[in-house]
């Protein structure tokens, strides 16, 4: 068949031109929502941003490290109430936040790795469970530096210099947020990129096989482990810049459990994908869940249910479902056979 | 010391109402692989359907244990019909939707049963005390330990002396020899999520008097049964009831005696067992 490679490449930048579509849509949604004169509608965008952020460093562990985790929203607290503290104390440039809340992220995340990363599965899945319930029984006990139960309140606003104005205005914190959280993604995205991609790949694919080719595995699943704890202390200040308080819920199983679904929703070993997860289920929780007062979990438990079966794989397999539907016989004159690359293979059991 | 004993034997009624609830939850991850998030509603929608059916009589208190049972195994097979479209799909797919369930679950029960902790009104003879070892005991938490010791009797005597019993032992061991004599694996699968969610409906009503039932029930029991479970060893029913045991004196004698390390002591024993266990788990390194 002559026409099949011209047919081919068009089709491959068919697929490469698709590829833009989703940041494209995500970006021009973005400009509507600063545009718009609605400041609610900005706040609430702005407050997805921190779930979002932790989304991208659970599905990290979860998806990339192979890790189902619900542990991270230790580092993520950490990361909060460490900005909480300085911003109490009067330092209130949102880099430093955001340096420190990373540091304090990754910290945490290193030493609760070095025990946690010789587990897997259901055991690592567990060993999280119990990060998570300690850091909100930390939260909730270490009345001096979280306030307890009662958590911190009033928190100074951030500026960006020590010049600048705080960010108060909704607009303004809304793409300080959307920055911050785009900016997390695509670091956390080229990071993951290319032979480190393969290597985790081929580590969780065959962990023993990767062993027997010299691969010190654990010291690679610490590095990324302690990454996205780093990822999710970005998050924890991100927290405390859009919310301006914090209470030991905010750090506990049910956000630990919510973003573990939001990122199998999202096809966890896709990044973009955890962004797509995390705003799906903070849309269903927060906004829809406006119409019918109380029911929210009522709402997200019909979404998880409904994810499950219309989207195997995940919004990150998407894509690849649509370009799989039949398509009407005037579109395609011949079946060429060729076959389009299966969604990223998934190897969580 | 006496007051010590007390709490011992509290504990060890706790336990065994939770080791009848998370038995079924470990016998249905090691048979079918389904790790049910659901659990912990199904035991709080028993403990609500006892409440609501028992009026002081003791025929309204049995009933109240049949309902809960039945609405449990009612329970169990929607969970079975569900994830047996899941075959061959992730845990976390099957975490999402059994955990989507029971937000449904719980938010309908909620919705129904409203926010405050209920109790259930037991016979007169019940709400009593009895004298044990030269000090007041409540009577109905003796009658609980008596009916949720038959129950583990009966259960073991189910699981080893009957060809159920043993055909579900023989599917968390060997799958594939279960359906080379001509059993389907899957029948099986979905009899234990049935069968555990019968137990489950029953051990929410049996914990009704104790503890009460409200919208936190289920939560805490799922959690305590995770644990259990996990700490158990995967599949393992003796170790699931050893393990249940455990976390009951934990939660009564330890957090009495060590209170200022009440919320950690849970986690803390869990990580202990876990980071200390000798025999490996599903999906841990072998080194």
């Amino acid at each position: 068949m002559s026409t099949a490679p011209t047919s081919r490449s068009h089709r491959t930048m068919l697929s490469r031109g698709r590829q833009w579509v989703p940041p494209a849509v995500t970006v021009a949604a973005l400009i509507v929502v600063v545009a718009s004169p609605d400041a609610y509608l900005q706040a609430s965008i702005s407050r997805m941003a921190p779930f979002t952020v932790l989304a991208v460093s659970v599905a990290v562990v979860t998806g990339h490290a192979g890790l189902p985790t619900l542990g991270q929203v230790a580092p993520y607290a950490v990361g909060a109430y460490t900005t909480a503290r300085l911003a109490l104390a009067g330092i209130t440039a949102a880099p430093v936040h955001l340096a420190a809340g990373a540091l304090a992220g990754a910290v945490v995340a290193g030493v609760l790795g070095a025990a946690l990363v010789r587990y897997r599965g259901t055991v690592f899945l567990m060993l999280s469970l119990a990060v998570a319930e300690l850091s909100a029984t930390s939260a909730a006990g270490w009345q001096a530096v979280t306030g307890g139960t009662d958590g911190l309140a009033g928190i100074p606003a951030p500026s960006l210099a020590p010049v600048t104005p705080a960010l108060v205005d909704d607009r303004a914190v809304l793409l300080y947020a959307a920055t911050v959280t785009t900016a997390t993604t695509v670091a956390a995205i080229l990071l993951l990129h290319g032979p480190r991609r393969l290597l985790l790949l081929g580590a969780r694919g065959n962990e023993d096989r990767a062993r027997a080719s010299g691969h010190p595995v654990n010291r690679y699943l610490w590095l990324v482990h302690t990454g996205a704890g780093a990822v999710a202390g970005i998050g924890g200040a991100l927290l405390i810049h859009t919310h301006r308080w914090i209470t030991p819920a905010d750090v506990g199983f049910t956000t630990a459990a919510i973003v573990l679904l939001a990122v199998v929703i999202g096809g966890a070993t896709s990044l973009p994908g955890a962004v797509a997860g995390a705003v799906a289920v903070l849309t269903v929780r927060d906004v829809v869940a406006l119409s019918a007062p109380g029911h929210a979990p009522l709402l997200l438990g019909v979404l998880f249910v409904a994810a499950v079966y219309v989207l195997p794989g995940g919004l990150a397999a998407l894509p690849a479902r649509i370009r799989h539907l039949p398509r009407p016989r005037w579109l395609t004159r011949a079946p060429d056979g060729s076959s389009v690359a299966e969604p990223v293979a998934r190897s969580m059991s | 010391m006496d007051a010590n004993l007390i709490l011992a034997i509290d504990g060890i009624a706790y336990g065994l109402l939770l080791a009848i609830a998370a038995a079924g939850l470990t016998l249905a991850f090691g048979a079918g692989g389904v790790l049910n998030l659901a659990h912990g509603t199904l035991v709080a929608a028993g403990g609500y359907l006892a409440v609501a059916t028992s009026s002081g009589t003791w025929s309204s208190l049995a009933a109240g244990m049949l309902a809960a049972t039945a609405v449990g195994a009612a329970g169990g097979g929607v969970m079975a019909a569900a994830t047996a479209a899941l075959n061959r799909r992730r845990h976390l797919d099957q975490a999402l939707l059994t955990f989507g369930a029971a937000l449904i679950g719980g938010d309908l029960l909620t919705t129904i049963f409203g926010p405050d902790i209920l109790r259930p009104r037991v016979p007169a003879v019940l709400e009593g005390t009895v004298i044990v070892a030269g000090r007041p005991y409540p009577a109905d938490r003796l009658a609980v330990l008596g009916i949720a010791v038959a129950i583990a009797v009966a259960g073991y005597g189910g699981l080893h002396r009957t060809r159920a019993g043993r055909l579900i032992r023989a599917t968390v061991d060997d799958r594939g020899m279960v359906a080379g004599i001509g059993v389907n694996p899957r029948l099986v699968d979905a009899a234990v999520l049935v069968a555990s969610g019968a137990l489950a409906g029953l051990a929410g009503a049996l914990s009704t008097p104790i503890l009460g039932v409200g919208p936190d029930t289920a939560d805490t029991v799922l959690l305590l049964s995770l644990i259990i479970v996990v700490c158990g060893g995967l599949g393992s029913v003796p170790g699931a009831v050893a393990a249940a045991v455990a976390v009951g004196l934990v939660q009564t004698v330890g957090v009495t005696t060590i209170p200022g390390l009440a919320p950690y002591l849970l986690i803390f024993t869990m990580a202990l067992v876990l980071l200390a266990r000798r025999t490996p788990l599903t999906g841990e390194v072998h080194r």
